[in-house]
């Protein structure tokens, strides 16, 4: 039997918001296995995304447990944490979150400079990620030079290019058309068959019914966890009709 | 990060904002360049007075013979020869300070040579004058002892009398005329340049002593031994203030004054009008230091306006960085550098246009300058210290952000 990627255990955390407590989470328990394509899915105040700033080790727990890897999450201090997020989590989010004035490439080197990479494997394992998402030919490209489901991908190699247990997507497709969006599913189911664990969090249905299993939150608690086939981003981008160029 | 490649990375951040960072690195230029041009000019001032004391010849005291009162006038400065020969030979046997005394007389001439002539200072002294002004020959030897006694017909000129009369070289050996008498020319004195009142200090011939009372300005009826003036060198290290007391006291017994009496000479010591011009300039070096400070200051404190600016711009690269690995102290120290390079390269923009401005003033007012390697080490580490110091709160306010909320930045 393997050992889960992410547990969590009675997870609950307040904010403190105008003196209110405010209770986004309220006792979550849950395992993720290692290889599993995750949805995370709730409206809005629904807990999921203060789910996903723990699970991302961005923010600690009021209560509750949390252990990534085997590595108890609570007993890390500041440095390791930020250390564990450079070395165990690929981020990629809604607004892709690159850096406007950097090329592609040095965007990509960024995690690894923080990761005592040194320059010239740097270069070489961010030229390597970028091929990865099919951006090989782009990467001193600026990301105003690039389309959005361009800079998704960059982000995506950014992503990649530590070998994370784990890519966390907060609304990856939020900022993209429907094509794009399934171009960036397609990647995501790729890199999942390829053995990488995914956690994206979402609202929309259309986006989640590509993972494998769908935990939906409301109130800030997990009301509903199962299984489902997926649907096949890369069949689905093929039957779209060819779009007109400049239309 | 290495400190070369975060340096580089925050020359591309400021090169991002070029205007900007230029506009905020102004205020270190402007105050760097002015402080650097200024102590520029300072320096070449006060080096200027340090080559005026040692071409006049350090540890020297002048006594001129003083005024003296008939009938209530009192006539100036060397109206009277109160000083003799013998005054000198006393001061320097009996006041063990003085290494040497030497009677001097003084007069203006016309020297006239071949066909020319030239109106000068001419001079009776001792062989020993040389020695207390540390004046170096250039040409020729002393006056031996037997001229100098002798009231042998020989002098030395100074560099802007042998120019005029003998312009095309020569001087030496040859003969020139001093009021009729004939002299021979056995030594050319080196180069001294203007002393501090502006005065040609080259423009002047050396004779005996003797030959000068005997032959050339003649001497007085009264006391056939009086003299003008007599130039003091005091013993190296030794105490001037003391020096001049022992000479005061030893002179106005010899001359026999009451305790109610003026002195009836005058004493100047020749390092004092240099050391007045010195204390002039230390008050210049520290009205440069608090403009200094006060530039820097206000330099400094756009570089912290700038870098608070530049933090809340970026708030969202910097919960990136913190997403992806930065710990805190990445943040803080990306920011410092940040503001230390500007503030460093603000400096070193500052030290080269202050060399500049002062080799401008120095080449169209003809001041001297003179740029000191410390006073460039100086005004650069400044720089750096204030961009350290301004440049610390804005980098612990970026390196104490909240990830979450800095990536929801808009």
């Amino acid at each position: 039997m393997t050992t889960a990627l992410i547990s969590v255990k009675d997870l609950a955390k307040d904010y403190k918001l105008g003196g209110h407590a405010v209770h986004a989470l309220r006792g979550v328990s849950a395992e993720v296995m290692p290889g599993e394509f995750v949805a995370v899915m709730g409206p809005s105040g629904s807990g999921k995304s203060t789910f996903m700033n723990l699970v991302g080790c961005l923010d600690r727990p009021t209560a509750g447990s949390y252990s990534l890897a085997g590595e108890e999450i609570a007993r890390l201090n500041g440095d390791q944490l930020a250390a564990f997020r450079n070395r165990r989590i690929g981020f990629v989010f809604q607004s892709f979150h690159l850096l406007p004035r950097a090329t592609a490439l040095t965007n990509v080197e960024l995690p690894m400079v923080y990761g005592g990479v040194s320059r010239a494997d740097r270069h070489a394992k961010a030229l390597k990620a970028l091929e990865r998402v099919g951006l090989g030919d782009r990467h001193h490209h600026r990301p105003n030079q690039l389309s959005g489901g361009q800079q998704q991908r960059v982000a995506i190699a950014r992503a990649l290019v530590n070998d994370p247990s784990l890519i966390l997507a907060d609304e990856p497709t939020g900022a993209l058309d429907s094509r794009t969006s399934l171009e960036i599913m397609t990647l995501f189911q790729e890199l999942n068959r390829g053995g990488m664990t995914v956690v994206m969090v979402t609202h929309e249905p259309d986006v989640a019914r590509f993972a494998r299993r769908v935990l939906k939150f409301r109130d800030g608690k997990l009301i509903d966890d199962s299984g489902q086939s997926p649907a096949d981003a890369a069949a689905m981008l093929k039957d779209l009709p060819v779009e007109l160029e400049a239309a | 990060m290495s400190y070369l490649e975060a340096i580089r990375s925050a020359l591309d951040a400021l090169r991002a904002n070029l205007l900007r960072s230029v506009l905020t690195m102004l205020g270190i230029i402007i105050g760097v360049a002015s402080v650097v041009a200024m102590v520029a000019v300072g320096a070449g001032a006060r080096a200027r007075v340090m080559d005026q004391i040692k071409s006049l010849g350090s540890n020297l005291v002048i006594v001129i013979s003083g005024s003296v009162t008939s009938g209530g006038v009192r006539m100036g400065s060397g109206s009277r020869l109160t000083l003799s020969e013998d005054d000198a030979v006393a001061l320097e046997r009996e006041i063990a300070l003085v290494q040497l005394a030497i009677p001097t007389q003084r007069g203006t001439a016309q020297v006239v040579a071949g066909g020319l002539n030239w109106s000068t200072v001419v001079l009776g002294t001792t062989p020993s004058f040389l020695e207390a002004r540390e004046w170096e020959l250039s040409a020729g030897r002393n006056f031996l002892p037997e001229e100098a006694t002798g009231a042998g017909k020989v002098a030395l000129l100074g560099e802007t009398v042998a120019i005029n009369l003998f312009p095309d070289g020569g001087a030496l050996g040859s003969e020139i005329r001093v009021k009729n008498v004939p002299l021979t020319v056995i030594g050319v004195l080196a180069r001294k340049g203007q002393n501090m009142q502006g005065q040609d200090q080259d423009d002047t011939i050396l004779i005996p002593l003797t030959t000068s009372k005997r032959r050339v300005l003649g001497s007085s009826q009264a006391n056939a031994r009086a003299v003008g003036a007599i130039l003091i060198k005091i013993r190296d290290g030794e105490d001037m203030d003391l020096a001049q007391q022992q000479i005061k006291d030893l002179l106005r017994q010899r001359h026999r004054l009451q305790a109610t009496q003026d002195d009836d000479f005058w004493m100047r010591n020749l390092s004092e009008v240099a050391a007045t011009r010195d204390a002039s300039s230390r008050t210049l070096a520290f009205l440069l230091a608090a403009v200094a400070t006060v530039s820097l200051l206000v330099g400094g404190i756009g570089i912290m306006n700038i870098m608070l600016v530049s933090v809340t711009e970026r708030t969202r690269e910097i919960g990136l960085r913190l997403a992806v690995g930065a710990r805190p102290r990445d943040i803080r120290a990306q920011f410092l550098i940040e503001a230390t390079t500007l503030a460093t390269i603000g400096g070193i923009a500052g030290v080269v246009l202050g060399g500049l401005g002062a080799h401008f003033a120095a080449t169209l007012a003809d001041w001297p300058t003179l740029i000191r390697p410390e006073a460039v080490i100086v005004a650069v580490s400044f720089s750096f210290a204030v961009g350290v110091f301004f440049g610390f709160y804005p980098a612990q306010r970026a390196s104490q952000l909240d990830p979450i909320e800095a990536l929801r930045t808009e």
